[in-house]
């Protein structure tokens, strides 16, 4: 019955992408294993951690409880989408370098998607409102206090944009 | 960590996937948000031989206003009730209770419904339902029937719902007039299963009597738990402090909540009595300054 195989055509970080795969494979091991963006982190596989966020239609979400046929003509956003095409880093990449927002760096691809579009629905966020955004997102590393800085300069530096 | 194979089908109509889950049963499961679902996939507790998708269903994700009541679809997502002016205007205990489920990415894709069939009684929104009073519509192919809310819990994980059925409507009715709500939980870390949550609802007439009081408790038991014998023995009281003080004892006692590796039934005891003099307190504040 897994033989049983399903067409996903799905657009990720912009590009189109079209693959069969069996019906029990997670989003997240689709885009790591299948389509080798393995910037997406595989942690808890039970939607505690948050090391999997990624963006389905824009939202974040785990992509560790959901299937990757469920991405078929849906659009994904993962971290090997965020900096410019000439390394440009997101305006929260470059904030969490400049202020020690991470040291083993797993959680922070999933802290980035998450607090990315945290960022483009909060442009002013209060401190309390990031930390309850990030309360999905586990980092053993940092005590969360250089993240939430980090999340706070980039919302400065931003100014207010989306 | 991965799901063990099985067959899935996403839904193109409500017929479509209720007549599939008409020919496979116990062996099929909806997928809906899939936040709980696929956990326990994943961990293999959970080994549906067919899965149906009812996510392609976008009619079923709603939010409406009928009568005296609010009426919620299969597919409606937390992150919809959240921001949903029918829930913050005529749901206020729900929207109390939504920020406490689990993290903002979950929010993005759990559904209501979906939660109330999973039936978890460590989870806040069945005891929010049980003091609201709902009724859950359940669909077949055969046709539909309405559960009480209480009738719908029957243990650990289960539910009144048949083989076939999907819970397809959750129907909320407002609260009476000089009602009071109020959700509170404690829980080890912030989005965690509580260690214990309460839900309280407080009516009052004009003279400040109490008229009518619901206590629920998430993860006090097999099911979510009502303490109802506490609540009732508030009702024609004027409520005080010393009301409320002796009505958290009396939800104390009739409580048995199980323990577990956060917190010993004892504990759990203890926060239940501090967290329900609060809850009605304040419960008691919003009916007054509601009259």
């Amino acid at each position: 019955m897994s033989d049983e195989r399903h067409r996903v055509a799905t657009t990720v970080n912009g590009t189109r992408h079209q693959r069969d795969v069996d019906g029990r494979l997670l989003l997240s091991d689709f885009l790591r294993h299948v389509l080798g963006l393995t910037g997406t982190r595989v942690g808890c596989e039970h939607g505690v951690c948050g090391a999997c966020t990624i963006q389905y239609d824009g939202l974040p979400v785990r992509s560790c409880l959901m299937l990757a046929v469920q991405a078929d003509g849906h659009e994904i956003a993962t971290v090997e989408g965020l900096a410019g095409k000439d390394g440009t880093l997101h305006p929260l990449q470059q904030a969490l370098r400049d202020t020690h927002g991470l040291q083993c760096g797993f959680c922070t691809a999933g802290i980035l998607m998450t607090m990315t579009a945290f960022l483009a629905e909060h442009p002013k966020p209060t401190e309390p409102d990031i930390r309850e955004a990030l309360s999905g997102n586990l980092c053993r590393c940092t005590g969360y206090q250089h993240i939430v800085e980090a999340v706070t300069l980039a919302a400065s530096r931003m100014g207010g944009r989306r | 960590m991965k799901p063990a194979p099985f067959r899935y089908v996403a839904a193109y109509s409500l017929d479509h996937a209720l007549a599939l889950k008409a020919e496979h049963g116990d062996e099929a499961r909806f997928l809906a948000g899939g936040q709980s679902l696929l956990a326990a996939m994943n961990f293999r507790l959970a080994q549906p031989a067919f899965l149906i998708d009812i996510n392609p269903l976008r009619d079923l994700d709603y939010v409406r206003r009928g009568g005296s009541v609010v009426r919620i679809g299969a597919l409606t997502r937390y992150r919809t009730l959240q921001r949903d002016p029918v829930v913050a205007n005529h749901q206020a205990l729900l929207a109390e209770a939504l920020p406490h489920v689990a993290h903002p990415q979950i929010r993005n894709r759990g559904t209501l419904a979906g939660n109330l069939a999973h039936a978890d009684p460590a989870s806040e929104l069945p005891a929010v339902v049980l003091a609201v009073g709902g009724k859950l519509c359940a669909r077949s192919v055969k046709g539909e029937r309405w559960i009480a809310v209480k009738d719908f819990f029957t243990g650990p994980l289960s539910t009144a719902l048949d083989a076939e059925e999907m819970l397809a409507e959750i129907e909320l009715p407002d609260l009476p007039a000089r009602t009071g709500v109020c959700f509170l939980e404690v829980a080890r870390r912030r989005g965690d299963y509580a260690m214990i949550g309460v839900a309280a609802t407080l009516t009052v007439d004009a003279g400040g009597t109490c008229v009518a009081a619901r206590l629920t408790y998430c993860n006090a038991g097999g099911t979510p738990v009502s303490a109802s014998a506490a609540a009732k023995a508030l009702v024609g009281r004027r409520i005080s402090e010393k009301a409320i003080g002796e009505a958290a004892a009396a939800a104390m006692r009739e409580i048995e909540p199980p323990g577990n590796v956060h917190a010993s039934s004892d504990f759990q005891r203890h926060l239940a009595g501090v967290l329900t003099r609060r809850a009605l307190a304040k419960a008691h504040t919003r009916a007054m300054s509601a009259a």
